[in-house]
């Protein structure tokens, strides 16, 4: 008997919303949130009286009471936070279908609001306030970096960078390939950060080193302000709503013993995101899908290595392939795996993830900037939680 | 304070991570050993994932090793520390894991695989922490 899965498309995507993403909102993240969730609503043609569930990431600003009385739930039934930081962003999907399926909530609301860029300190600063624990988010193993001035994701996420580097021959242009192709899908992205704003792989080369010899800023995605919802109910349900059900066909974590999040450094084997290949096994083999049944994937992309990484994680490329697929155009419209459409969190925003989801549904509803043609099953990977959507 | 004094941070305490600190405050590298399988632990936690035992020992480690990854960090750059800083993954002789980072060495000699050992320096509250070096003639 395999592993046990999410009842596969029991729950749908009926609504999504969002703020406009930017570098300063000027209003609270309570604010971001209410407005993205009312979008979303609106959206799914629902009302606020009609949510009885909420998710969200346990780092997310936003309080349960706070917003309950801001958008006017009128009684929840079920609430839940995914820990694990961005790298939990697609759990939300995974909570959010097993309230629905197992009768928990009916309507449930997934939503972060953050302001990583305006916001009290900015995301990727160098911070050594004392956080032995720091709300769950997974990273109280920050206490063991942060004496040696190891302070920030780019330089958690380097030590295994570049151990993969060492492994398997690959080199910054090879990341730099991928943020063309990122930034290139950005440019024609109204929402984005990169709009109207291409790169080459020079301007990728010459940018200045955030750590050696793995990240260049143009490899980092940028701190942003917004808010992100989505409305997820029962696939039956969701048949009466307005738009065509995005399903969620499956949704899952992996997370492996001593496994961290940003600070994964634990692990035998750090040139391989095992964590990765144990989602990949949970979403394709033991679910039931095939990854050439894939049409767009959405991969989280904090800083382009991890792009890589989860590319070959997944099972898309062998271990050390990524480059060459990437180098074969694989990742745009007309390659075989055209991937974070919207330009990624490297090109469009940095939303923890969320934006991510929010182009998959679009990218399923036909109605993606950059969109592939006759979409019908996106795989979305924040590395330890992912989910399959499917319209079929 | 003299302007060479040590600015970087004092490590942050807890009643689980205390059996490491404490010791390399004293100039000396430990890791838990579990009483009851014998197994080695770090960074420290309260329970062994092997044999469920509590019980714990002190073992005192030769801080000799090899360094397993390495990340050379240029920006943001916080007033504590002298920049680049050679962050490095460091695999034990005793089959442990810690991280740290590097001195007296040039960022373009770094190599993964190469031999390195444990010296100790101090943070700006005065406990010792423990960094690597290359060793010599390796």
């Amino acid at each position: 008997m395999g592993r046990r899965t999410l009842a596969r498309g029991a729950a749908s995507i009926v609504g999504a919303g969002c703020t406009e993403f930017s570098r300063r909102a000027g209003r609270t993240e309570l604010q971001l949130a209410c407005e993205s969730i009312s979008a979303a609503l609106d959206d799914a043609d629902l009302a606020a009286a009609d949510v009885d569930g909420i998710v969200s990431y346990t780092v997310d600003p936003v309080e349960e009471t706070e917003l309950v009385r801001s958008v006017g739930f009128e009684e929840v039934n079920f609430s839940a936070r995914i820990p694990y930081g961005g790298g939990g962003s697609v759990g939300v999907l995974q909570h959010a279908a097993a309230a629905v399926a197992s009768g928990a909530a009916e309507v449930v609301v997934a939503y972060r609001a953050i302001r990583a860029r305006s916001g009290a300190s900015r995301f990727g600063s160098a911070k050594t306030a004392p956080s032995p624990t720091s709300g769950h988010s997974g990273t109280t193993a920050m206490q063991w970096c942060m004496p040696f001035g190891v302070l920030t994701p780019a330089s958690w996420m380097a030590l295994n960078s570049v151990r993969y580097m060492h492994e398997f021959g690959v080199e910054s242009a090879d990341f730099g390939r991928a943020v063309v192709q990122l930034r290139e899908y950005a440019a024609t992205n109204p929402a984005a950060w990169g709009f109207q704003n291409p790169i080459t792989l020079d301007e990728h080369q010459e940018s200045r080193w955030i750590v050696e010899p793995c990240i260049h800023l143009l490899d980092c995605c940028q701190e942003t302000d917004g808010s992100v919802a989505l409305v997820i109910t029962g696939s039956q349900r969701a048949a009466d709503l307005p738009h065509t059900p995005v399903r969620i066909g499956t949704a899952s974590t992996a997370g492996l013993f001593e496994q961290e999040i940003a600070s994964d450094h634990y692990r035998p084997d750090l040139s391989v995101m095992d964590g990765t290949m144990a989602l990949g096994r949970r979403l394709f083999e033991d679910a039931g899908f095939s990854r050439d049944d894939i049409d767009v994937a959405l991969i989280y992309d904090a800083f382009s290595p991890i792009l890589l990484m989860q590319l070959e994680g997944l099972g898309f490329c062998g271990f050390g392939e990524a480059k060459d697929f990437i180098a074969d155009g694989s990742l745009a419209l007309d390659g075989s795996l055209p991937t974070n459409t919207n330009g990624g969190l490297i090109g469009e925003g940095y939303i923890h993830g969320l934006n991510l989801v929010l182009e998959a549904v679009r990218q399923l509803r036909g109605t993606a900037v950059n969109q592939v043609a006759d979409a019908r099953t996106a795989v979305i990977s924040a590395s330890r939680t992912g989910a399959i959507l499917t319209l079929d | 304070m003299a302007a060479d004094a040590p600015t970087r941070p004092s490590p942050t305490v807890t009643d689980d991570s205390a059996v490491f600190w404490d010791a390399a405050a004293e100039g000396r590298l430990v890791a838990q050993r579990c009483a009851g399988c014998g197994r080695l632990r770090h960074p420290p936690r309260p329970m062994c994932p092997a044999c469920s035992s509590l019980e714990v020992e002190i073992a005192e480690l030769s801080g000799q090793g090899t360094l397993y990854s390495y990340a050379i960090l240029h920006h943001p750059q916080h007033p504590a520390f002298e920049y680049p800083v050679i962050a490095a993954l460091v695999d034990l002789e005793e089959g442990i894991r810690l991280l740290s980072c590097l001195t007296d060495v040039s960022k373009d000699d770094v190599r993964i695989g190469m031999p390195v050992h444990a010296h100790f320096v101090p943070t700006a509250d005065g406990p010792l922490i423990p960094v690597f070096r290359p060793t010599e003639d390796s």
